[in-house]
């Protein structure tokens, strides 16, 4: 074996040559992380398949399968459950685990800032939340009395999305903050209540008033009111975007701190 | 490969300013101080062998020069930039650990993801056929075997074109063929103007490669000059025996615990002859030639308890040995501590 020689640099010619591009860089990592996922196939079969099962068991043999709104309400409500664990697993437990391996620390001694990494993780979460809801969509499609009309689409996709943030801050200041362990426990901990709670599973009109009052205050609810109303147009309570803004602000900059603050593994 | 010397090949050049730097660089985790005061500077084309045991401070120097961790205080440098900005990492090239490549992609794969990061990489096939690795193009790094994985390792950090190369023990869990196969690459990567700083566990290596030697223990830099002067600092033989009353040997440090002794000399015959002409009762006699980081600790763990006869100037922490050895009178206030079998 021999190494390379440093020739250009060495010689000091070629020192101003610049480095790939922002975008390029993003594609880099983009790729590289959807490989190392996708070459694991459990994994990317759990993220998928799981929401469509709850679909299944939970939407698919009820009564109110047959009643569009109802239908529509209760797919949405599932996306959205779908979505919020990719942003708790994906970004929660996946970037934890990045994080304790010394390949990722490798990654950040290359000439890359951490913007790439960082578009790399949330464009591979995209993916991944997309890929759960095809099967979901076409289940709902299928075998439930579920609509959307085009029109609504967009508007649905929008409102998932904005669902999404405060989850999506959640899941990187859990990655960013804690070590595996903590993290896959923490996500456990927080996605069945959160999702239970927001009226994810059972719709918020079968709690009692108590459940409900507590409910109106949860990143979940306001998210599910939020989807609901979009795809079935229904009137969106006066608490949802203010509860929604204030968890994502507040996730955000627990995220954004607990990022500033990470050097990967704590010790040496 | 043939290689063409560039100006710098030639050594390291003293106008130029440094390609790394460290000044009053400390780090500290919680309350353990892993790296403390660090001054150093690796000018260009220099190849720097950096020693000592785990826990010394290597991996934590290195982390500061790769930009992976900030100083608690103090500076660092590289090409004259913070090493935390990307920027300042274009021409440097690194090893990820061997256990730290991603299982499931494949060895090109890997490759190709360093080489994304840089505006004129080594194309993959020819990085792949120059460290042996060009059949495994396919394989995924999760199947290879231990030296090949820490083959593809060290050959990312050449992918990028370098001017300055951190090798943080490249050749811990090769057989001797590719450890020398390593070698020699880094050898040519080294005359073809490039610039090393290696860590390894052990003498022979640096010995083997390095120009100048930086023994790093307990946070600091003990000893910095070139391989001769920090062989000369340090008795390179090790003399062990039990025996109830030892004679005055001429040894340059003694360690002893009870009737066992630890003699540390340069010329270990001289002093088994010596011993035997005394005509003192001694067994379990035993002579050893330890790694010369086991005979700085030997040295300076005896600091507190020697009874030795010379004070060879190795305690004062970041004594540079160019030229003359400093001769000091300051004794390590550090607990003794016991160096005993292999690290």
């Amino acid at each position: 074996m021999s190494a390379p020689s440093s020739s250009r640099g060495a010689t000091g010619t070629a020192t101003a040559r610049p480095g790939p591009g922002a975008v390029r860089l993003t594609a880099l990592h983009t790729r590289a992380q959807l490989l190392e996922t996708v070459r694991v196939p459990v994994a990317v079969v759990g993220t998928i398949v799981f929401p469509t099962l709850t679909m299944l068991f939970f939407v698919v043999p009820q009564p109110f399968a047959d009643v569009p709104a109802r239908a529509t309400a209760a797919t949405a409500q599932i996306s959205l459950f779908a979505v919020m664990s990719v942003c708790l697993f994906t970004y929660g437990v996946g970037v934890a685990e990045d994080r304790a391996l010394p390949w990722d620390s490798y990654l950040r001694t290359l000439p890359v800032g951490a913007g790439p990494r960082l578009a790399g993780r949330l464009l591979n979460g995209l993916a991944f939340a997309l890929a759960s809801l095809v099967p979901l969509v076409l289940v709902a499609w299928l075998l439930t009395a579920a609509t959307l009309p085009l029109d609504r689409l967009l508007l649905t996709t929008g409102a998932l999305a904005a669902a999404a943030l405060p989850m999506l801050g959640l899941g990187l200041w859990i990655g960013y903050r804690m070590t595996t362990k903590a993290a896959l426990a923490v996500a456990q901990a927080l996605l069945l209540p959160l999702a239970f709670g927001g009226g994810l599973f059972l719709p918020p009109d079968l709690f009692p008033g108590w459940l409900d009052a507590v409910s109106r205050w949860l990143p979940t609810r306001a998210g599910r009111d939020l989807v609901v109303s979009a795809t079935t147009g229904v009137d969106l309570p006066a608490t949802t975007w203010p509860v929604l803004a204030a968890w994502g602000l507040l996730t955000a900059a627990l995220a954004v701190r607990a990022y500033r603050r990470d050097e990967g593994r704590r010790f040496r | 490969m043939t290689s063409h010397p560039a100006p710098e090949a030639t050594g390291p050049d003293a106008d130029a300013p440094p390609l790394a730097r460290l000044v009053g660089a400390t780090r500290r985790y919680g309350d353990v101080v892993a790296l403390d005061g660090v001054t150093l500077d690796v000018p260009a084309g220099q190849l720097l062998g950096l020693l000592g045991p785990n826990g010394a401070g290597k991996s934590t120097l290195l982390q500061l020069l790769c930009g992976l961790r900030r100083p608690t205080s103090g500076t660092v440098e590289l090409f004259g930039r913070p090493p935390w900005e990307p920027a300042g990492r274009a021409r440097l090239g690194m090893t990820p650990q061997e256990t730290g490549l991603p299982p499931t992609l494949r060895v090109g794969e890997v490759v190709d993801v360093v080489a994304g990061h840089h505006p004129d990489p080594v194309p993959t096939a020819e990085l792949l056929e120059r460290f042996g690795l060009a059949e495994l193009r396919r394989r995924q790094t999760g199947g290879l075997s231990g030296g090949q994985k820490r083959r593809l390792a060290v050959a990312l950090a050449f992918v990028g074109r370098p001017r300055l190369v951190l090798l943080d023990e490249p050749t811990t869990g090769l057989d001797v063929d590719a450890r020398h196969d390593l070698w020699d690459a880094v050898r040519e990567y080294h005359r073809g103007g490039g610039t090393v700083v290696l860590t390894s566990h052990y003498l022979e290596e640096v010995e083997a490669l390095a120009e100048r030697v930086v023994v790093v223990d307990r946070g600091r830099v003990l000893v910095d000059g070139t391989l001769d002067e920090v062989r000369s600092a340090v008795p390179a033989r090790r003399v062990r025996l039990r025996a109830a009353a030892l004679p005055d040997l001429g040894a340059e440090r003694v360690v002893s615990h009870g009737d066992h002794h630890e003699l540390w000399a340069t010329d270990a015959d001289a002093l088994v002859r010596r011993l035997v002409q005394s005509g003192s009762e001694f067994s379990e006699l035993e002579v050893s030639s330890p790694s010369l980081e086991e005979a700085f600790l030997a040295v300076t763990a005896a600091g507190g308890q020697d009874r030795g006869t010379h004070d060879r100037g190795t305690h004062d922490h970041g004594t540079h040995l160019h030229g003359e050895q400093h001769r000091t009178p300051t004794r390590d206030p550090r607990p003794a501590q016991t160096s005993e079998g292999p690290r």
